[in-house]
């Protein structure tokens, strides 16, 4: 049978045309506004309480919208965006440094492997400046020179200093600001908060996004709410690997859901793996910790020269170690972007030359930068995450390098959007990670929190009041057939999930899609493994619905139910992500074909072929999906072969 | 390493609930507690019984969601950990280990391990912010803040909410999680506007909430995964007082 089948071209309609620099300013002046008295009556529903989704709801709530916030944690302050460590990019040039507006659009389309688009990347450079001071007028603690200035730090694939950062704990303080602003606006009323309540399947009323239906997690009630617009900003999807950096409960249910539900899925197969992680430690790990870029800015990276050198790491002389960064990368060094980081690591180990039990690491060593600089100035940069480090693997890193190996980490994929943030059904926004429109096909640190707060505080709110500028619509409420046949989809699979009582838990078939994904579909990929992965993905979710066991019911608190939910619709990101991989006959950022590479092991994209966006179009469980093509066009940035040597 | 757990098994909030006694062996020492914990759910589960419902999320310290008093101690025996960081090294094979919910009046049991937290969103509703709408704020640079200040406002601000020193105060006061807030924000030139009804605000919100009074017995501190210090409530009494003496004043004196 066919993998896919193809469809129509896509394109972005609502990006105006015009000199890029100019392009958000008119899109601003032509979006239609709405009037405060009208405002009032009209319901968003924002999905995911992160950077994206918690500023998101706070701005639309100021603006007077009703907006209605859900979260399946049991607070929104705990959304993952908490977890982010390094940063946040802004073309301040604070530090007279060369940086510019164009220079953050510059490095961001290369460091995308031209993949993205020009104008969308332009925005997100424009608006990275108001960050900034949005977030230091909410009381974010940045880092602060003696002075009283903020103060910046060097990210991968960057030669200016454009970093923020709070400690190792950016994403933290980016998100109390944004959950705070939040709870003002609940405080007042202007934002109904539903925590821990999951939304498992999108309401489309005449071709039109008009609700969801969600499950309360505490009392298991299902129930449907009605909106005039509905923000996704859930999140991306590198749970589907089952090992990844992500929180525990990250899924791509409700972007999944809107999938099925005729919303566009672009770039599946373009995924972040982050090179400084801390390495597995056995079966029974349940996810992978993170160890931030910004440790690369005086940690270097390197390994022993001879296979199989079992020597202590401080036993092996200067001589005999290979820092393989700097050698093959003289220019960026250790602080080349994070594909080329990944894949370096991958190659060393696959030579016989990794370190640890595993031998799947490699040193992140600091004891030039303590020499150098003294203990306390590492301990003020890096304390925290040294001390991490410490309590997970019982070394101190101090006295002996960190062992480090690449963890799925983000994903670059997500729902199609055009440049108002709107996918393919009409009043259905996706912003943050969920969508996937600013990175390409590889993401530059501390971009992520950029592009969530640009969407959240900046672009959204302009971009979604032209469509409710187009209302009001039809009132329409549960018993809408729509609604009541969605609603009763929801009840149907809860279910079927329970009816099963079969012999395996969720986390065994979560856990084994997991390994096929990482071999196949990990920082390598290749058509035999591929179609390797498809068949035994296809194998492997039949299995799931005959033998999956989820105990207890539905009726109240039942995290094995919410898993299986979660893991059902993992199984079928899984089979679109390899199918997408198999089809981009090329390589590029996070995608990596072991058939397309340089003499010298980089990535070969190839331009005339792929610069599109692949959005696919869903038209069954196991049918072939339809492709989309978007061309990219680059009127700016000329797409080469990205260099960091 | 062989274990036995002494788990809190509650069906609901209106169950009395009781402690279930669950052998577990072969657990690794590289094992993260909660790692312990899936391993004990994956084996109930193929044996047909209820996995143990407990609350976590990112499992790397940041997010708060997790939180466990295990053998009496918030978040176990190591200082500086949360739950999800504490690794089974710290544990000796053939230990008998009691893990048990947060037990505080404003934190009700939702089933077994998991408790209800809202308490803590409907402090920072009251006042644990500063109003600057989006659109609305003036060049970063434009008003500097000493080092020494952001420093300390940046301790204060590491709070993740995870609600351990409720759990260990003997009256279950969420004082340090409160007095937190205030210090970070009444630090910061950007927080003066509002520092004097955001206090007043935060407290009476905690006082309705359920949440005991502080009485200085300090175990708060002790447990606290971010190591808050004890003297951030002292900052907190000295906004409350400045507050509560200006509360009839007019504007501007």
């Amino acid at each position: 049978m066919e993998l896919f089948t193809e469809g129509e071209p896509i394109a972005d309609t609502k990006a105006p045309d015009g000199p890029v620099e100019k392009r958000w300013e008119t899109r601003r002046f032509e979006a239609k506004l709405v009037n405060p008295a009208n405002r009032r009556k009209m319901t968003v529903i924002v999905v995911g309480t992160g950077l994206a989704g918690g500023s998101a709801a706070a701005t639309l709530a100021e603006q007077g919208y009703q907006v209605r916030s859900y979260c399946y944690q049991d607070s929104p302050r705990r959304a993952h965006s908490i977890a982010a460590q390094g940063g946040i990019n802004a073309a301040k040039n604070y530090r007279n440094d060369g940086d510019s507006v164009h220079r953050l659009f510059y490095d961001t389309v290369k460091g995308g492997d031209f993949r993205s688009r020009e104008s969308n990347v332009h925005r997100l450079a424009e608006v990275s400046v108001n960050i900034i001071d949005q977030c230091v007028a909410q009381g974010v603690p940045f880092a602060r020179e003696y002075g009283g200035l903020l103060d910046t730090r060097s990210f991968g694939g960057a030669q200016v200093q454009r970093t923020f950062y709070a400690r190792g704990q950016t994403g933290q303080q980016l998100l109390l600001g944004a959950y705070q602003a939040l709870e003002r606006q609940i405080g007042l009323g202007n934002v109904e908060m539903h925590t821990r309540h999951e939304m498992l399947e999108l309401v489309v009323v005449d071709g039109r996004a008009r609700g969801i239906v969600v499950r309360d997690m505490v009392t298991g009630e299902i129930s449907t709410e009605m909106a005039d617009a509905v923000v996704l900003a859930s999140g991306g999807y590198g749970n589907v690997f089952y090992l990844s950096t992500n929180a525990k409960g990250c899924n791509v249910t409700a972007s999944w859901r809107a999938h099925r539900k005729g919303a566009y899925f672009a770039n599946p197969c373009y995924t972040q793996i982050h090179p400084t992680c801390i390495p597995v430690s056995g079966d029974h790990q349940s996810k992978l910790t993170l160890m931030s870029e910004s440790l690369r800015n005086d940690g270097r990276v390197w390994v022993p020269q001879n296979k199989d050198d079992d020597r202590a790491p401080r036993d092996i002389p200067e001589d005999e170690r290979d820092y393989y960064l700097e050698r093959i990368y003289p220019s960026f060094g250790n602080l080349v972007p994070r594909d080329i980081a990944s894949r370096a690591a991958k190659n060393v180990c696959d030579e016989g030359r990794g370190v640890g039990p595993t031998k799947l690491g490699v040193y992140l060593d600091f004891s030039d930068a303590i020499d150098r600089l003294g203990r306390k100035a590492i301990e003020a940069k890096y304390g925290n995450l040294f001390e991490m480090y410490e309590r997970i693997t019982g070394e101190d890193p101090y006295q002996v390098p960190m062992r480090i190996y690449p963890a799925v980490h983000y994903t670059m994929g997500g729902l199609w959007v055009d440049y108002d943030l709107q996918s393919t059904i009409p009043g259905l926004f996706v912003i943050g990670e969920a969508n996937f429109s600013d990175h390409g096909a590889n993401r530059l640190g501390a971009s992520a929190l950029m592009q969530g707060l640009a969407d959240g505080y900046f672009v959204l709110p302009t971009t979604i009041a032209h469509y409710l500028a187009s209302g009001p619509r039809e009132k329409v409420d549960a018993s809408h057939p729509a609604a009541v046949q969605a609603r009763r989809e929801v009840e149907d699979r809860i279910a079927r999930l329970l009816a099963v009582n079969g012999d395996r838990t969720v986390d065994s078939f979560h856990r084994e899609l997991g390994q096929i994904m990482w071999e196949h579909c990990g920082m390598e990929r290749s058509e035999a493994g591929l179609r390797k992965a498809i068949d035994e993905i296809r194998a492997l979710r039949e299995q799931f619905w005959q033998r999956v066991r989820v105990p207890g019911d539905g009726e109240g608190l039942n995290q094995s139910l919410e898993k299986a939910g979660r893991v059902a619709d993992f199984f079928e990101l899984a089979e679109l992500m390899c199918i997408d991989a198999l089809h981009r006959e090329e390589s590029c950022g996070g995608h990596f074909r072991a058939e397309h590479q340089t003499p010298d092991g980089e990535a070969q994209r190839d331009d005339d072929r792929f610069a599109y966006v692949a959005a696919w179009e869903f038209t069954g469980t196991g049918e072939p999906a339809v492709l989309h093509k978007e061309d990219l066009k680059f009127e700016y940035v000329h797409p080469t072969q990205r260099s960091y040597k | 390493m062989n274990l036995t757990l002494r788990i809190w098994r509650q069906s609901g909030p209106q169950d009395k609930g009781r402690m279930v006694t669950y052998p577990v062996d072969d657990v690794s020492p590289d094992m993260s507690f909660l790692e312990m914990l899936d391993v004990l759910n994956e084996r109930l589960i193929l044996s047909g019984e209820e996995p143990v419902a407990f609350d976590h999320d990112c499992r790397e310290g940041i997010c708060g969601m997790c939180g466990l008093m295990i053998n009496g101690d918030a978040h176990g025996p190591q200082r500086g950990t949360t739950a999800c960081q504490l690794h089974m090294r710290q544990f000796k094979d053939g230990e008998t280990i009691d893990i048990e919910p947060w037990r505080a009046r404003a934190f009700p049991v939702i089933k077994d391990l998991v408790v209800n937290r809202n308490a803590f969103d409907k402090i920072i509703a009251a006042g644990g912010y500063i109003t600057a709408p989006t659109g609305s704020a003036p060049e970063a640079h434009a008003a500097p803040v000493a080092k020494a200040n952001a420093d300390a406002a940046f301790e204060s601000a590491a709070c993740i909410g995870c609600g351990a020193c409720v759990a260990a105060c003997p009256n279950g006061s969420g004082m340090l999680f409160t007095a937190a807030k205030v210090t970070q924000l009444s630090l910061l030139p950007q927080g003066q506007p509002e520092r004097y009804t955001r206090v007043i605000g935060m407290v009476d919100a905690h006082d309705e909430a359920g949440f005991g009074g502080c009485t200085n017995a300090g175990e708060c501190t002790a447990v606290c995964p971010k190591g808050i210090p004890l003297n951030t409530i002292g900052r907190l009494n000295r906004d409350y007082l400045t507050a509560t003496a200006k509360r009839g004043d007019t504007p501007g004196s």
